[in-house]
């Protein structure tokens, strides 16, 4: 799944700002953030667009990797998917964070003992 | 040319002579104290050192494959950076290369630490180093909401 998404959104450019910059895009994503994956049905409750509609704006998330369907039993779900980029940022800053840890127990180590 | 996601760099002055700062390089010993690791072989260019790495309560073996050992100047190694899933096997993997560069300046000494490659590493295992780490993409997703509530 990941392969997907990492070829749709290096074939997009930058699709996560596109994709992110739209309300109803947002708040889907922020439904999808705290009630985990929904149909089309529990997605367009409350909305004032058609299900066609938001089905168009899943498709532009999906696109730019942000978001999968999955199959449960004959449901089809929508859920997050965390984007590659955002993964290899956040990878990134964690080893960063690690080297970080490890050089103040070395400038503690040889600064202390070489007084 | 690296992305902004294959690199990582970082400098620190050391207030110790180079001499100082290339023993706590080079005895594989000593880099264990302050990596946090437990090493059973000596560092040599051209040779894999073991060693043994705790994370989160478990034991994990840690493996570099020592490239250059310039005194006062340089080590380089390259290993398998996050290899904290114990279930996985690593050893098909890409490794990123280490290099841990010494120069010595008036306050003592400057350590440059630049670490290659990550872009060669699947993805996938990537995401799953983040997931193992506390919170993961639950706390990520949490943040999301939070932006798109407020």
């Amino acid at each position: 799944m990941f392969t997907r998404s990492l070829a749709a959104a290096s074939r997009n450019g930058a699709p996560i700002f596109a994709a992110l910059g739209d309300e109803t895009r947002l708040r889907i994503v922020a439904k999808l953030s705290d009630q985990g994956p929904l149909s089309i049905v529990r997605l367009t409750k409350g909305e004032t667009m058609t299900r066609q509609a938001i089905t168009k704006h899943l498709s532009v998330l999906a696109d730019a990797g942000l978001v999968r369907d999955v199959r449960r039993g004959r449901e089809r779900l929508w859920a997050l998917e965390p984007s590659p980029l955002e993964v290899a940022r956040r990878y990134l800053d964690l080893v960063s964070e690690r080297w970080d840890a490890a050089l103040g127990r070395l400038a503690a180590l040889v600064e202390t003992d070489d007084e | 040319m690296t992305t902004t996601t294959d690199r990582i760099e970082k400098q620190i002055v050391l207030r110790a002579a180079p001499a100082r700062v290339w023993r706590a390089l080079s005895n594989a010993r000593e880099f264990g104290t302050w990596f946090g690791a437990e090493f059973q072989d000596d560092f040599a260019p051209g040779k894999d050192a073991h060693g043994k790495i705790k994370y989160q309560g478990k034991e994990l073996t840690v493996t570099f494959a020592v490239e250059r050992m310039e005194p006062e100047r340089l080590l380089a190694f390259r290993w398998h950076p996050y290899a904290i899933d114990p279930t996985a096997d690593y050893s098909s993997e890409p490794m990123t290369l280490v290099e841990l560069a010494l120069a010595a300046v008036p306050e003592g000494t400057r350590l440059t630490v630049t670490e290659t490659g990550f872009d060669k590493i699947p993805i996938a295992r990537r995401a799953k180093a983040f997931e193992m780490n506390s919170g993961g993409w639950a706390a990520q997703l949490d943040n999301i909401a939070r932006h798109v509530h407020t």
